[in-house]
């Protein structure tokens, strides 16, 4: 049996494309239906994300699979398949297997780390789970992918550094604040990254905005998109002391914010400390400001410089994690060929001959007068019995293989007779995290 | 028994050091709580090793420099212990624990057979007087090493250096309240030690107040930890400012402890 994934993401496909082949998570049912009802597909799981669309199946037949996969997708949003088949990509065996260890893990995600993705695969396998798509094979594939991307998150760093220069600005005031629940942000002048690490700040609990601009009126609608008070650019010096976080990213040709007017501030503040983010170019405040103790600037150079490092960081922390993937591939591609017909018949049929041979040699030690012409008639004999007893289920086990259903037989023969490398349950853990 | 004691604490307090010393490069949280239970195992065998010499002394073992830096040691543990649990801060055990190993470390280079009590220090006042002194003592010692850790921290968010010890230490806050929390310990038991020892003074020589060194250095000790409170009240003497104090404070009271014994002869050179 093979596992065959074809998909579509952010590499392969615009937005456009993305959003035309996405599936409705309310609606389910009737793709994953008409999933496993094609020719040759036995189990089936979709997942579908903004940034990826991927269809996961076992099937005998892989050209064959990856062909209706397609077609599927292509019929099923009324795309023309021509048009769709240019962004669509297609891995089977050992390569199907790392490529999903991989999103899990989100390696292959936009930003590297981010963790929503392993959250959206388990939604998609929790339909699977519901309307029976998923079977044996993909149920154990994903509770494995679960526990890959667990041990990636918990053995790398790769999700614990801020990779976009607004969540670094956020990551920074928590260093030197602490909690950011009773601070207050002000914004000097508008600007799209502005108001961007402006909302990053509010999502992360800051107590309220002051907005200032030379034209009062932004100020005061911008305020208002915020919830917060809106200043008089003239009376900025009046009200700077109340903010703990400044944002600044003015028009101006020159410094508007220089150490003499932060000394004079950070003493109002009773050295209370203040960050500066001047993200304008040229810049609002005078670098001499970082000079002045209890306050900290970064502007864009410096933001950017530390995205870097952490980008830096991440990348190394992918490398471990790639490797940590090489380790469970192969664990987990020995558990799959177990569920080939052929080996089990085999390590079936050496489990019967290993019992005859012992019986037979402890009865032949204890029963010293038969001729070697008799010896000869009781092994035929028992050899006989054992191919007997074999000849049903070995027939069916290959009869079952050329039709696709062999791996239910295969997991409960080598459970029943405790054949080598016999399947394991998954573990209780990755279970209780899918309950999670 | 004694001995016993004394050599589990010490390895006890040995372990735990390099159990932190190993956090500061992989801080992970089951390696934390591992290290946080070995030094509050060794706390128990300490405490109970004191325990086990009052009972055997008969009086308050902190007469002599061995019992005295060893009572030291087993305050820092002490305050450090509830500290870690109040802020959750495992990576102050990194800059604190090394500093009561070496503290107990060096109460070994002292004699520490249990002498009969000098007649001067049989007063119910001496476990008041010694035992505020130390957990002072002990308060400042942790603020210290917040303050270390506070401007390391400065020190990398200012020049942009944002390694991977910046990332493991907390926040600049939380060291400065840390910083505060131990000063508002420290600078009460730090005041009731004098005057509990000036009323001492009286009824054992007579005088409350007689310029031996240990007093006068008491009071320098005093005083800076005064200054700082009172800047970071009105003023906002925080952060840096407040964190250098911190340090300064730290030795000084060293100094006060164990200079004062060591090198000025006076009423207080217990060896």
């Amino acid at each position: 049996m093979n596992i065959v994934v074809v998909g579509l993401s952010h590499k392969t496909a615009t937005v456009e494309i993305r959003e035309k082949v996405a599936f409705a998570p309310a609606h389910m049912e009737k793709p994953l239906r008409e999933l496993v009802a094609l020719e040759d597909i036995h189990e089936g799981i979709i997942v579908s994300t903004c940034n990826r669309v991927e269809i996961y199946v076992t099937t005998r037949d892989i050209a064959g699979g990856i062909a209706r996969i397609k077609r599927f997708l292509a019929d099923y949003h009324h795309i023309p398949l021509e048009t769709l088949e240019t962004h669509l990509y297609s891995y089977h065996g050992e390569a199907a297997i790392r490529h999903v260890f991989r999103v899990a893990a989100s390696l292959d995600s936009m930003v590297v780390g981010e963790p929503q993705i392993l959250g959206q695969i388990k939604t998609a396998y929790g339909y699977a789970a519901e309307y029976k798509s998923s079977g044996i094979i993909l149920n154990r594939f994903l509770h494995k992918a679960f526990s890959v991307a667990k041990r990636v998150r918990t053995e790398t760093k790769i999700a614990s550094s801020a990779v976009s220069v607004s969540f670094a600005a956020v990551e920074l005031a928590k260093k030197i604040f602490g909690d950011l629940s009773d601070k207050t942000v002000m914004l000097i002048g508008a600007g799209e990254m502005c108001e961007l690490a402006a909302k990053h700040f509010l999502n992360n609990g800051v107590r309220g905005v002051m907005v200032t601009n030379r034209t009062y009126e932004k100020a005061v609608k911008l305020a208002e998109e915020f919830d917060g008070k809106a200043v008089n650019f003239e009376e900025l010096f009046d009200h700077l002391h109340r903010a703990d976080i400044i944002l600044s990213s003015t028009g101006a040709p020159h410094h508007i914010i220089g150490p003499k007017d932060v000394e004079e501030v950070i003493r109002r503040r009773r050295q209370k400390p203040m960050f500066f983010i001047d993200i304008a170019v040229p810049r609002d405040i005078d670098s001499r400001v970082n000079k002045v103790p209890n306050v900290y600037l970064y502007d864009m150079d410096d933001l950017q410089g530390v995205v870097a490092t952490n980008l830096e960081q991440r990348n190394r922390e992918a490398q471990k994690a790639e490797t940590i993937i090489d380790q469970e591939i192969g664990q987990f591609f020995k558990w799959l060929s177990t569920l080939d017909a052929t080996p089990t018949i085999v390590a079936l049929r050496g489990k019967f001959e290993e019992v005859r041979r012992a019986e037979l040699e402890k009865t032949l030690a204890n029963w010293k007068e038969l001729t070697p012409e008799e010896q000869k008639r009781l092994e035929a004999c028992t050899a006989a019995i054992v191919n007997k007893l074999l000849h049903q289920p070995t027939s069916l086990l290959k009869r079952a293989g050329q039709g696709g259903r062999t791996d239910l037989y295969v997991d409960a023969l080598r459970n029943l007779f405790d054949l080598e490398m016999a399947a394991q349950q998954p573990e209780t853990e990755e279970l209780e995290e899918l309950e999670e | 028994m004694n001995a016993l004691l004394f050599k589990l604490t010490m390895g006890a307090y040995f372990l735990a050091t390099l159990l932190y010393l190993v956090y500061l490069i992989k801080p992970r949280p089951t390696l934390g709580r591992i290290s946080h239970w070995v030094i509050s195992g060794g706390f128990l065998i300490h405490c109970m090793f004191t325990l086990d010499r009052y009972l055997e002394a008969g009086h308050t073992p902190i007469t002599n420099l061995h019992e005295s830096l060893s009572f030291f040691s087993l305050a820092i543990v002490g305050m450090f212990i509830a500290f870690e649990r109040k802020y959750k801060v495992s990576i102050l055990g990194s800059f604190v624990t090394p500093l009561a190993l070496v503290i107990l470390g060096i109460s070994t280079l002292f004699q520490s057979a249990i002498a009969p009590l000098n007649p001067a220090l049989k007063s119910k006042w001496l476990l008041v007087h010694t035992s505020m002194a130390f957990f002072g003592y002990a308060a400042f010692a942790v603020a210290f090493g917040a303050a270390i850790m506070y401007l390391i921290q400065e020190r990398f968010l200012k020049n942009k250096r944002l390694g991977s010890l910046y990332q493991k230490l907390p926040s600049l806050d939380t060291l400065d309240e840390i910083n505060y929390r131990c000063l508002t310990f420290g600078f009460p038991l730090l005041t009731f030690a004098i005057i509990s020892g000036a009323i001492w003074a009286e009824t054992a020589w007579g005088t409350y107040w007689s310029w031996d060194p240990k007093e006068t250095w008491s009071l320098i000790t005093w005083f800076i930890y005064a200054a700082l409170l009172h800047g970071r009240l009105t003023t906002g003497w925080r952060g840096r400012r407040a964190a250098i104090l911190a340090i300064i404070g730290f030795f000084v009271m060293l100094f006060t402890f164990l200079g004062v014994n060591l090198l000025l002869p006076g009423l207080h050179s217990y060896k």
